[in-house]
């Protein structure tokens, strides 16, 4: 069998809570620093520790990113998944395997490779402590995968002592953790085996990051001032991530003291009050949550659409309805967002697909709350969150300028003969806005409940509906505003393809594939809501449209058909919802089947 | 339009403060609540309260939630923004206002059933943030709007209009608070300016949550015989403990008390807090005898009134978040940005 040269993918299971991610990052990091294409999924249970948890790693030479649901290899270090962690192995791949206990002969696979590794007693041996032993173990197992893949080991070195260099004993003990599996490895089995990596050059621009870190960063970016949220899984790292960047670039330099606000709300209803409340004096504000907390956002949500009132809120999606798999992923919450809270609304929604443009559409999402003076919800999902994609590197430039929409000064206020809040005076559906404090020609009263175009009270139904068929006009404006669509079109296409979010990855492989095997598909990655012409013109281009997303219900396909009026009859749904990642393989069977179906 | 302006016309001869303004300037729309209810001598109050304390109204913000009492921020301070937010959830919007822009006067208005059962969490953890700013629950024990339940405040044994008796144990906000670690608990009554506007500029002054928890009689749903929150039983249970008397700064403290019945309470803006002791052995700022004071007083169906607890240094939600002093919601882009040369060095970490 020929050697598959940085084009592999591998599994490595543990017991949750032992300290495997820092052996897994080591893995991670070192293949990305030979300049390979590399990405990483956690499956990880809603547990502190002892359930089961998978780290996937694909290595792929050609920069695809989706999950891969082949596994060349499995290390499996967990007694628990034992028996289906050695199923999940390709034939003619490897287990590697703690050796310190005999493998159960039962299940032993004759079509597969075991590389026993005596990491449990090596570790024994060598360090002192049930902890340290554990936490080494994992590390060892770093350092047989080094050799069995063939990692570049001054780049394990280096990486080792830019993350140990104030702890020396830690950098000791990691090293002599990584000389223990590699060298027993080295000593016993030919390696590296078929699967192997080599030094490449496709990283140089690019970096590893989660979308929970990066959309953290897009907010202190965007001058967002002040942070409410309540915990909650997959979103929780968000806001750590925020208090940690504002520690480094928001302290007064000569006071110490903070240009920010962080406020840990009693629960999600009050978090998204306390964003309208510092959104209506004046802060770019945002919240962090997900699927669960955007079910109790939804009163003030409808507050904020109909009074007018900024407000930023990231979704980091899990899989619902209820609790659901809280450390699962999916895109469930696609229509919840979208026309969240009673009566009439509509919601601007926007859908990044990876880390990068979650950077680049947390301070997007800013600029759109405050020129059209309402919420905006920015979907990510625990995959794009949580897990370490590579992407291009960040870029920023230094001429933006944060678009606080129409806000009238202390010195325009003075000026006005009078100011009335909800007055479509630039004809745009847009009114302009004053905030508290600032000069007295400026107070209104905001509510919630019935007004009129001069913010007074009412219960006349034509100036009722004078001003909620304005903010309807306002509303749809914002999909010229919004990220445009990615729109790939292929030579002979017939038929379109049209995705959101993190099924990116996998359509982008799938469509490759298909196109190389005869298959030109038309590709559409909508990216904001509402939809704009080109969505429709897209849809209306084809005859059909697979519709691929991460929920049971097309919820995609549901928007679609919805706003543009385009029929039902020519969208087909691809859907994966088990709450993991999406596969290629995934696209590519849904194809198949319908295509099956109408033949 | 179905909402009435009240017309601004001035008396000449209508006293002004320090600004050159006259109550007539502190006002707001024309009530729409029925005659006679608590609600609008409460609103009064807060008129004189700002007036005596020359702030300018646009620098205050006024915010509720929703019922009767959530309504009357329309009624006063015309200059200022008002936010009726919705049903309990007044705290959050003060909270979110106050972070942004810390020189906020933030008063917010909620009645019993906005306060002690839909937004009981919020009240709490306001509370518990100490948030600077003036709550102030009028308290019927009822729900005007949807025409006369009971709310969580009806005193157990009460009855209703139509002569329900209400079987379950009222929520105390007073109690409440200050078991929680409120730092300004007062109760009063809308029908004693006299106790009322001294204790709502003393709340403005203090720096944090000052709560008042003022009854506030319901002149259509809950001002009958069998209600304990009605203006003839009130009248005849509430017991002064402390007659709370608020002295500028500028002005000069002038002891008309007994010494040793006196107590002067140092606030945080130079203002001084002064309480007169009416029952004896009270001490305002001894917060565990404070709870057992208002509960002995309490269980012989007296409603104690004036300055409950006071703790005036303790830090409020700004300085606890260790923001800058000034309001964050508008510090300079540069101030906020770490800008392209930060990003790319940052990125470093992620390779």
């Amino acid at each position: 069998m020929s050697n598959q040269v940085n084009e592999f993918a591998f599994k490595i299971a543990t017991p949750n809570g032992t300290g495997s991610a820092s052996a897994n990052s080591l893995i991670m990091q070192t293949i990305f620093r030979m300049g390979i294409p590399v990405t990483g999924k956690n499956l990880f249970p809603s547990n502190i520790q002892g359930l089961p948890t998978w780290y996937e790693i694909r290595v792929n030479k050609d920069g695809y990113t989706a999950r891969t649901p082949i596994f060349d290899m499995m290390v499996a270090m967990n007694s628990a998944t034992y028996e289906k962690d050695i199923q999940e192995v390709r034939s003619g791949g490897w287990l590697v395997y703690d050796s310190t206990w005999p493998l159960d002969e039962r299940l032993r696979r004759h079509d597969i490779n075991f590389i026993g590794v005596p990491l449990a007693e090596m570790c024994a041996s060598a360090f002192r402590g049930v902890r340290e032993r554990i936490l080494m173990k994992n590390i060892a197992y770093a350092g047989a995968l080094a050799a069995l893949l063939g990692m570049d080991t001054d780049i394990i070195r280096a990486l080792t002592k830019e993350k140990y260099s104030k702890k020396q004993s830690l950098l000791e003990s990691n090293d002599r953790a990584i000389d223990l599996g590699f060298n027993y490895v080295k000593d016993n089995y030919a390696c590296p085996l078929p699967i192997q990596l080599e030094t490449m050059d496709a990283t140089k621009d690019c970096i590893l990051i989660d979308g929970n870190t990066s959309a953290s960063l897009g907010c202190v970016f965007a001058g967002a001032t002040v942070g409410a949220w309540y915990p909650i899984t997959p979103s929780t790292s968000m806001m750590e991530g925020f208090k940690g960047f504002c520690q480094k670039y928001r302290r007064d330099p000569e006071t110490k003291k903070n240009r920010y606000v962080i406020l840990q709300a009693e629960d999600e209803l009050a978090a998204i009050g306390m964003v309208i409340g510092a959104s209506w004096a004046g802060a770019r504000a945002f919240t962090p949550t997900s699927g669960p907390g955007i079910s109790l956002m939804n009163e003030f949500l409808g507050l904020a659409y109909y009074a007018e009132v900024p407000a930023v809120i990231f979704d980091v999606q899990r899989t619902g309805p209820s609790t659901g798999m809280p450390t699962r992923t999916q895109q469930g919450d696609l229509m919840l967002c979208a026309y969240a809270s009673h009566g009439d609304t509509k919601h601007i929604c926007l859908y990044p697909s990876d880390p990068r443009e979650a950077f680049e559409f947390a301070v997007a999402a800013f600029d759109l709350a405050e020129r059209f003076q309402s919420p905006v919800m920015v979907l990510t999902d625990l995959d794009i969150g949580m897990n370490d994609w590579m992407i291009p590197k960040l870029t920023w430039d230094d001429s933006y300028r944060p678009d606080r929409g129409k806000v009238l000064s202390a010195a325009e206020l003075d000026d006005l003969k009078s100011f009335s809040r909800y007055l479509d005076v630039d004809a745009d559906g847009i009114p302009y806005r004053s905030l508290p404090g600032v000069h007295p020609k400026g107070a209104y009263f905001t509510r919630g409940s019935g007004h009129n175009k001069f913010g007074g009270y009412t219960e006349d139904g034509d100036e009722y509906q004078e001003v909620l068929d304005r903010i309807a006009r306002k509303i749809q404006s914002a999909a010229l505003a919004v990220p445009a669509p990615i729109v790939h079109r292929r030579a002979g296409a017939k038929l379109g393809l049209v995705t959101v979010g993190g099924c990116h990855a996998a359509c982008k492989e799938a469509l490759d594939l298909m196109a190389a095997d005869g298959t030109p598909i038309d590709y559409m990655r909508v990216r904001g809501f509402p939809f704009g012409d080109e969505v429709r013109d897209f849809l209306e281009s084809h005859e059909t449209n697979y519709i691929v997303e991460q929920n049971r219900d097309g919820q995609l396909r549901s928007l679609l058909t919805l706003e543009t009026g385009v029929p039902k009859s020519k969208t087909e749904s691809i859907l994966y919802y088990a709450g993991f990642p999406m596969s290629a393989h995934h696209v590519i069977s849904g194809v198949q089947k319908t295509a099956r179906r109408a033949s | 339009m179905s909402y009435i302006a009240k017309p601004k016309v001035h008396h000449p001869s209508l006293r002004k403060n320090a600004l050159g303004l006259t109550r007539r300037d502190y006002e707001g729309a024309i009530t729409t609540l029925c005659a006679g209810c608590g609600h609008d001598s409460v609103t009064a109050a807060i008129v004189q309260a700002f007036w005596d304390l020359d702030i300018e109204p646009y620098k205050v913000a006024k915010l509720s939630g929703i019922g009767c009492s959530s309504k009357t921020p329309a009624y006063f301070l015309r200059e200022a923004h008002g936010f009726n937010s919705v049903h309990g959830r007044m705290p959050a919007i003060a909270t979110g206002a106050g972070a942004a822009n810390r020189d906020l006067i933030l008063i917010g208005i909620s009645g019993d059933g906005d306060s002690l059962s839909i937004g009981l969490g919020q009240l709490c953890h306001a509370i518990r943030r100490n948030v600077n700013l003036l709550y102030v629950l009028e308290n019927n024990g009822v729900y005007g709007l949807t025409k006369g339940q009971f709310s969580a405040s009806a005193d157990h044994g009460s009855t209703s209009k139509k002569g329900e008796i209400n079987g379950m144990n009222a929520i105390d906000s007073a109690l409440l608070a200050i078991s929680l670690g409120a730092t300004f608990v007062a109760r009063s009554f809308s029908g004693d300016k006299a106790q009322l506007v001294p204790l709502l500029k003393a709340g403005l002054a203090h720096k944090g949550l000052a709560f008042i928890d003022v009854i506030s009689p319901c002149v259509t749903f809950n001002d009958h015989e069998g209600s304990t929150k009605g203006y003839a039983y009130t009248r005849e249970h509430q017991i002064e403990l402390v007659q709370a008397d608020y002295v500028p700064e500028h002005s000069e403290i002038t002891t008309d008390y007994e010494p040793g019945s006196v107590k002067n309470v140092l606030l945080h803006d130079g203002s001084t807090l002064r309480l007169r002791k009416v029952a004896e052995e009270y001490d305002p700022t001894d917060r565990d005898r404070a709870y057992a004071l208002i509960r002995e007083r309490q269980r012989l169906g007296e409603v104690a009134t004036g300055l409950l607890y006071i703790s005036p240094d303790a830090p409020d939600m700004i300085e606890q978040s260790e923001a800058i002093a000034e309001p964050v919601y508008n510090q300079p882009f540069e101030n906020l940005c770490p800008g392209s040369a930060e990003l790319e060095k940052l990125q470093l970490r992620f390779r």
